[in-house]
């Protein structure tokens, strides 16, 4: 057996128990000074606070702020470090897992936390009754099967050993294993407070986090304060954060500019963004990052035209994406694979379709539509996204593909594209961000056979088994030796579905936040990749 | 009187009742699924169906509504799919200030309607009479969205009078009020003015100038009163017209009430929330009608009860 303090994608550190310290490689910033108030806006009332039940962009890093999971994350990166776990031990088969929990952490209850609580929350997410919609992700714990559906009380797989140690067992390796134990819906919650609330513990949230929650006044604020028994020394540097909603993103900006709002929490709406990097000293305030995502065009290869694979490719070759990234305002980097390029396992030097109208339709003719066809480009009817069909149906047009489009709310393209109905669809608004930064996360919900059923996310119904069995192989690589083998198998998976195109991928969002002129610290704590939009634990203010 | 009432609450629950049945049956044949939405995009088949069956949104349609039913009989409406909270306590917790909002827009419009309908009756045929009939046509045909931004832009931003949306004090009402008010605003300016005109036209006013009258006795005391009923008579009317606006008005200025919850439910297919916001709405609608009902014979006798 041998010991892992934390691991990454990226950087395995193999360690002895002694140096479990060093396994973190977050240095407090010495600028950083304690104290103050921010105030964040954001347009819509928080849906919940339950880190079982919030799944949207919002809420997620506001969870992440008043809970905390065994597994965590550096501040600002993808790289993974131990959080509520002090350290934790990988069997040699890669099916055990024992997490050594921290000693001295307190809910904000003021009861301390032990393994008892890791047990009961995640029996607790896996419980049909908690209709969490993180429930799938834990589908590699053994017992999963028979805990939802009923037949168990509890995860046979989630083990108290002592009150600070939790063994947990896989019914197969998985590499991705860690990255789940840092997601919100593993995160730990008190049971006591979760049967006094019941279904309402998502308005009356009580974690270990940086923050706890001090008022809620329904669609108007929510006020976070500073948790002084947090564990992690010195953390967090604010004294409270006072989250406005029912802001709308336009009126939110221009509070900003008067001195009102710290952090617009819904980004720099699309019709302001020219403006505001016209005008040098609003620029300066701009932060820009990269995030998990990629905008794609999916064919259903199940139906004609599009299961001709030189369709596709035809496809993938006449979108001008550059065309594309200029209708939103240069807000984003082309894609030509479809992980992003801060996903470890991107591949920088795959070069992808060319565009290439001529070729395209060289390859339409070979597939038997020399005078092209017609077909549905189905969008969410949301700005800027039929605006961006309308560019991709004009190229589409230029090679002799007439595609109509389809503008409709978000929830009938989703359901459109899990029954299939849908032979084209531009995914923007919906689809794709990683819920946790690993290769894996792109493939099977959206690519693989798993997701290209009735309902699925796989909106292409692309099934390759091959592949899904090259991805079994990848993620049973749970040794942090084996990283870089791992994610280069990966790499190579996405190179396969490239070839096969079932998707025309266009292009990864750069997210584009503004932060006040008093707002402290890393650039990257305003475009987390993990805790997006704002890690709030870390930022704080200079005056 | 009593049965006239009696007749019309009758109505106004068989009304009430169509209205969460049509709401009820376009939610249920809506080709958006709401577990879906609730089970996310990593569920398994097996998960989004168990959610179904606890929802009961594998039953038939008449099964489900009867349990809707069933459930506002005992005044429960339910709970969100996806806030997990009573639907009864989020809108009572943002009812208040939308009605405010109304009364404040109610307020705003029949001021600046009267008094702009007054003016041009009074000013008839002049320029301040067209410049005003123009201002209130613009007032009708501006989408309250780019009136609302207007006002914030130049009250909020550029001259810094009043506060750039959210809830609280006086000084917040006033432009959401104002913005919500002028549309109405309009409609009256003009219904004001051409019964304020035919009022003028009548013999009694003629009279009343002849005794000597004050020019601002007449019209306030004689004209006036006659001319101002089939603008009261409108307001209740009105409540149906304000919750359409409200959605928008909300929206903008960050306004906590029951339009901003509707679009958020919307969007996100709760449900249960759309479904209690529809009907608190059609109950506010159908009382402001029993209302304009009621007090219209009440300060016109001419209007006879059938």
């Amino acid at each position: 057996m041998k010991t892992i303090l934390a691991t990454t994608a990226l950087l395995a550190v193999l360690a002895v128990p002694g140096l479990a310290q060093n396994a973190d490689p977050w240095q407090p910033d010495p600028e950083a000074r304690p104290g103050g108030t921010i105030t964040i806006t954001y347009q819509n009332d928080v849906a919940t606070l339950d880190p079982a039940i919030g799944y949207d962009w919002q809420n997620w890093s506001m969870i992440k702020s008043l809970f905390d999971g065994l597994m965590d994350y550096v501040p600002g990166t993808t790289e993974l470090r131990p959080g509520l776990a002090e350290s934790v031990e990988i069997s040699e088969d890669g099916l055990t897992y024992t997490f050594h929990l921290r000693e001295g952490v307190r809910f904000h209850n003021g009861r301390e936390m032990t393994a008892e609580d890791v047990k009961y929350s995640l029996d607790r997410v896996t419980d049909p009754a908690t209709q969490s919609p993180g429930a799938g992700f834990f589908g590699m714990i053994e017992g999963f099967e028979a805990q939802m559906s009923g037949e168990a009380e509890g995860l046979s797989g989630v083990e108290v050993v002592d009150p600070r140690t939790v063994r947990i067992t896989l019914s197969r390796p998985d590499a991705t294993f860690l990255h789940v134990m840092a997601l919100n819906f593993s995160y730990v919650v008190p049971r006591e407070a979760v049967e006094e609330h019941g279904p309402d513990f998502g308005r009356h949230p009580v974690g270990t986090g940086a923050f706890r929650l001090a008022e809620w006044t329904l669609g108007q604020r929510l006020v976070f304060e500073k948790n002084p028994d947090y564990w992690r020394e010195g953390l967090p540097y604010l004294d409270r954060i006072v989250f406005e909603v029912g802001q709308e993103p336009t009126v939110a900006l221009l509070r900003l500019q008067n001195g009102e709002v710290d952090i617009p929490g819904d980004g720099i709406p699309p019709a302001q963004f020219q403006q505001i990097m016209d005008d040098p000293a609003q620029a300066a305030r701009v932060v820009q990052g990269g995030q998990l995502h990629t905008g794609y065009v999916t064919m259903n290869v199940t139906q004609p035209p599009f299961d001709d694979v030189r369709v596709r490719r035809a496809v993938n070759m006449a979108i001008n994406k550059d065309r594309v990234i200029q209708i939103i305002n240069g807000r984003a980097v082309p894609a030509n694979q479809p992980l992003p390029p801060s996903m470890p396992g991107y591949d920088p030097d795959y070069e992808g379709y060319p565009y290439d109208p001529e070729g395209a339709k060289a390859l339409l003719a070979e597939a038997g539509y020399p005078d092209g066809f017609e077909t549905e480009l189905f969008v969410m009817n949301t700005d800027p996204n039929p605006r961006i069909a309308q560019a991709i149906q004009q190229d589409l047009a230029a090679i002799g593909i007439r595609a109509s489009i389809q503008s409709l709310a978000q929830a009938n393209v989703i359901e459109a594209g899990g029954a299939g109905t849908a032979p084209m669809i531009w995914s923007g608004g919906m689809a794709w961000i990683a819920d946790f930064p690993d290769p894996a996360n792109f493939y099977y919900p959206i690519l693989g056979c798993a997701g290209a059923v009735e309902g699925g996310w796989n909106w292409a119904k692309y099934c390759n088994e091959e592949l899904d069995a090259l991805a079994a192989q990848a993620d049973s690589m749970s040794d942090p030796a084996q990283a870089a083998e791992r994610l280069a198998l990966w790499s190579g998976i996405y190179a396969r579905v490239m070839e096969d195109a079932p998707w025309a991928p266009v292009f990864h969002e750069e997210r584009y936040t503004m932060r006040s002129p008093r707002m402290g610290g890393d650039e990257a704590l305003y475009v987390d990749p993990v805790s997006i939009p704002v890690n709030y634990d870390y930022v704080y203010v200079t005056e | 009187m009593a049965l006239h009432l009696a007749r019309r609450l009758l109505q106004s629950v068989l009304i009430l009742l169509g209205v969460t049945l049509v709401t009820f049956f376009l939610l249920y044949v809506l080709p958006a699924d709401p577990v879906r939405q609730i089970a996310g995009r990593s569920a398994t088949a097996e998960t989004v169906e168990s959610i179904r069956r606890q929802l009961g949104l594998d039953q038939p349609f008449w099964v489900q509504y009867g349990r809707y039913l069933w459930g506002l009989l005992h005044l429960d409406l339910g709970r969100s799919y996806l806030q997990r909270a009573e639907v009864a306590e989020l809108i009572a917790a943002r009812l208040p200030a939308t009605l405010l909002l109304m009364a404040a827009g109610i307020a705003c419009e029949v001021a600046i309607g009267l008094a702009m309908g007054i003016w041009a009756a009074l000013r008839r045929g002049t320029a301040v009479d067209t410049g005003l009939m123009l201002a209130s046509f613009a007032g009708v045909s501006a989408p309250q969205f780019v009136v609302g931004l207007m006002l914030l832009y130049v009250f909020g931003v550029w001259l810094r009078w009043l506060p750039i949306g959210g809830y609280g004090t006086a000084a917040h009402l006033i432009l959401p009020a104002l913005t919500l008010g002028l549309l109405g605003a309009g409609w009256y300016a003009r219904m004001m003015r051409s019964s304020m005109v035919e009022v003028l036209r009548q013999d009694f006013v003629r009279t009343a100038r002849a005794k000597g009258l004050t020019r601002a006795r007449v019209i306030l005391r004689h004209a006036l009163p006659n001319a101002i009923l089939p603008v009261i008579a409108m307001i209740g009317i009105d409540i149906g017209i304000f919750m359409g606006g409200i959605v928008v008005v909300e929206s903008v200025f960050g306004w906590p009430g029951i339009g901003q919850l509707a679009w958020q439910a919307i969007q996100r297919v709760d449900i249960p929330i759309i479904m209690g916001v529809t009907l608190v709405s059609a109950v506010g609608i159908v009382l402001g009608n029993l209302l304009a009902d009621i007090v219209a014979p009440l300060i016109d006798p001419r209007i006879r009860l059938r």
